[in-house]
């Protein structure tokens, strides 16, 4: 994350989704930017209804985009783009999903599941190189090639995220969305698909978007982070940035309510309430600042004097 | 076990099997574990390791198949593993020991306001009729934080978010005022910020009704939070039991420190996390030694051969692993863990 001159790989500028129309237009994505630079983890936290999931699944084309633009090296991926670019972006941006039991297709065997995507793309010479493919990508996570061909349901559910993932890795992705990949599994387990999930971004010089609600892994894994509330982001920064000095109240509400291993700190606790009503945007609306180097937040500059002040302090302390 | 407070239910030496497709599948293996009147007691496992199974044999809510074949629960003196019909149970459950489960989705009936699903439980529990049980409900409703009780009682289950569900749920197990209270995994569906509201709500209510709490979760965050001692269960057997922070920052079997490393928290970045090797063991075979002597990277030959007895480490504080015994070799856990225990012990003695 030290290096001075980063390739931007995403660009999310101004984006705004709307669900439904007229009197029941729903704005769960409002006028978002960010972008993410390769080779970095990304981190997305929210409550659930935060549209977090929206945006990635914006950026993975499921969802329209109402508004704004999403630039992928630079060149748009939403509208009207061409058959060879859109073939391009399917292929290199991979989504794993949150549920392994409802994401895997269970009449089909791990063999289809993983090669389903190279079927269309005509990725592979042969029939022998397909299945290679596949043992490879079985492989990469800790699968032995034989379960290729096995059904969904033989599997645990460590084993079954392990598939979901390898059904990403096949495509030869760039850039892959994880959307909350550990909440469904066991404890134990998540350490094992996090340390997977590092070690591939390491050999396959991935950039991932994380998307989590749990804050304690998302400090583990992602270099940045933005936190959203109501389909805004309010606060962006380097993770650690964003856990030591968090100045958005919504981001301190959220920061205290995530409980620690830790017994005697969990007794003197408070726990910060966040209370939107505490912003006056009526009168001054707000806007999305850049407070200092890499730290943005949605704020009026009665509050970004506040909040100026306090990281002052703080950072003398 | 010793402790100041009076036991409240205690488990002795519980067996319980499944029959599956003609093959015995035993999840609850010799189980003793006490509960003391007016704690919190969190069971902490990984899914499978017999814990909701545990709870589900005190509330006589385990599946048809499944029985108890040996040992006693007792309580008030009475045994719960000896009821047969639904009539012995009515008089406990919900009663006496009610429960929380996880999902408030699935546990609140779509077709009725949720009033009536509350006063429901006061009718037949608390035997108030008509304006007295209207009455009772409100009251139930204020407290457990929601506001505008009267409009609210009228609403149905799809009119409230999910932590607002939670409480309706909690509503319904305080309604029938119980003794003990079980929460399976009560805040696993919900946001951080409506957790912390709803443990923050359960804590309120045992100081209120002096309730015992039975958590059953993984995480550990949780229990932290709102647990006074830990059950750390492995393969249906309890491994370690004590105080809160004798679990945290003592804690003596190698599958807690296991549990305890896998923690991100305790990870530092850019490095690998600790994570258990191998699975946990299939209990339709039978279980020689300590069941997690195959993972177990500090497993001694005798580990594989007998079952550890409970070795005491402190008044409270109790594991099941033969590397307390006095002649096993002095094992250190992992570097990590000891900054993390060493780290609790400062706060200890601030």
């Amino acid at each position: 994350m030290l290096v001075t001159e980063q390739e931007v790989l995403i660009e999310v500028k101004n984006l705004t989704v709307d669900f439904g129309k007229g009197k029941n237009k729903f704005t769960a994505i409002d006028h978002v930017s960010f972008h993410i630079f390769k080779g970095e983890t990304f981190g997305l936290v929210g409550e659930s209804g935060s549209g977090k999931t929206t945006i990635g699944r914006a950026i993975m084309r499921i969802n329209e985009v109402t508004e704004g633009q999403i630039l992928y090296h630079g060149k748009n991926i939403h509208g009207k783009i061409p058959k060879d670019w859109d073939r391009e972006i399917t292929q290199k941006i991979q989504m794993i999903f949150q549920d392994p039991m409802a994401s895997l297709n269970e009449r089909a065997k791990v063999d289809y599941i993983i090669s389903e995507g190279l079927y269309p793309s005509k990725k592979y010479k042969d029939e022998a190189e397909r299945q290679e493919k596949v043992h490879n990508a079985l492989l990469n996570v800790g699968l032995l090639p034989e379960f290729s061909n096995r059904f969904p349901h033989e599997f645990s559910g460590g084993q079954r995220q392990r598939i979901g993932i390898a059904r990403a890795l096949v495509m030869e992705p760039e850039f892959i969305i994880a959307d909350e990949p550990i909440s469904a599994l066991d404890v134990s387990i998540r350490a094992q698909v996090l340390n997977l999930l590092a070690n591939l971004q390491q050999q396959n010089h991935l950039t991932f978007l994380f998307i989590a609600h749990d804050l304690s892994i998302v400090r583990f894994i992602t270099d940045r982070t933005a936190v959203i509330y109501k389909g805004k982001i309010v606060e962006l920064a380097e993770t650690e940035q964003l856990f030591t000095h968090p100045l958005h109240p919504y981001t301190r509400a959220l920061l205290s309510a995530v409980p620690e291993p830790n017994p005697y700190k969990e007794r003197e606790k408070v726990v910060e309430v966040y209370d939107p009503s505490q912003h006056h945007y009526d009168q001054s609306p707000p806007s999305f600042v850049e407070i200092e180097d890499g730290h943005f937040i949605l704020a009026n500059e009665e509050e970004l004097a506040i909040y100026r002040t306090l990281l002052k302090r703080e950072v003398n302390e | 076990m010793t402790s100041k407070k009076p036991r409240i239910l205690f488990i002795q030496n519980l067996v319980i099997q499944f029959t599956l497709r003609g093959r015995v599948l035993t999840a609850i293996r010799d189980i003793s574990l006490d509960l003391y009147k007016g704690e919190s007691l969190a069971i902490v496992g990984e899914s499978g390791s017999g814990k909701s199974v545990l709870m589900k044999s005190i509330m006589g809510l385990l599946d048809k198949n499944g029985s108890i074949k040996q040992g006693r629960i007792i309580y008030q003196a009475q045994d719960l593993g000896q009821f047969t019909t639904e009539q012995e149970w009515l008089r406990v459950r919900g009663k006496e020991i009610a429960m929380v489960t996880q999902d408030p989705m699935t546990s609140l009936n779509p077709l009725k306001t949720i009033g009536k699903q509350i006063e429901e439980c006061v009718v037949l529990h608390q035997g108030l009729k008509g304006k007295e049980a209207y009455e009772e409900t409100l009251k139930l409703l204020k407290d457990v934080g929601i506001h505008d009780v009267k409009k609210r009682y009228k609403q149905y289950p799809h009119e409230f978010s999910g932590g607002m569900r939670q409480r309706i749920v909690i509503a319904i197990a305080i309604a029938c005022k119980p003794n003990i209270l079980i929460c399976d995994e009560p805040t696993t569906a919900l946001d951080v910020t409506i957790q912390a509201q709803i443990l923050q709500l359960l804590k309120n209510l045992q100081h209120k009704y002096g309730l015992t709490i039975v958590y059953i979760t993984h995480d550990l965050g949780v229990v932290a939070k709102v647990a006074d001692r830990i059950a750390v269960m492995y393969a249906g057997d309890v491994i370690e039991v004590g105080e809160t922070h004798e679990i945290f920052f003592n804690s003596k079997h190698p599958y807690t420190w296991a549990l305890i490393s896998s923690l991100p928290q305790l990870g530092s970045k850019g490095e690998q996390l600790y994570s258990i090797k191998g699975t946990p063991p299939n209990l339709f075979q039978e279980i020689k030694g300590d069941a997690f002597a195959p993972r177990n990277q500090y497993a001694l030959k005798i580990d594989f051969l007998e079952r550890p007895p409970f070795f005491q480490v402190s008044d409270t504080h109790y594991a099941r692993t033969w590397l307390l015994d006095p002649l096993a070799p002095k094992v250190e856990p992992p570097a990590a863990l000891q900054a993390f225990f060493a780290e609790g012990r400062q706060y200890a003695s601030d």
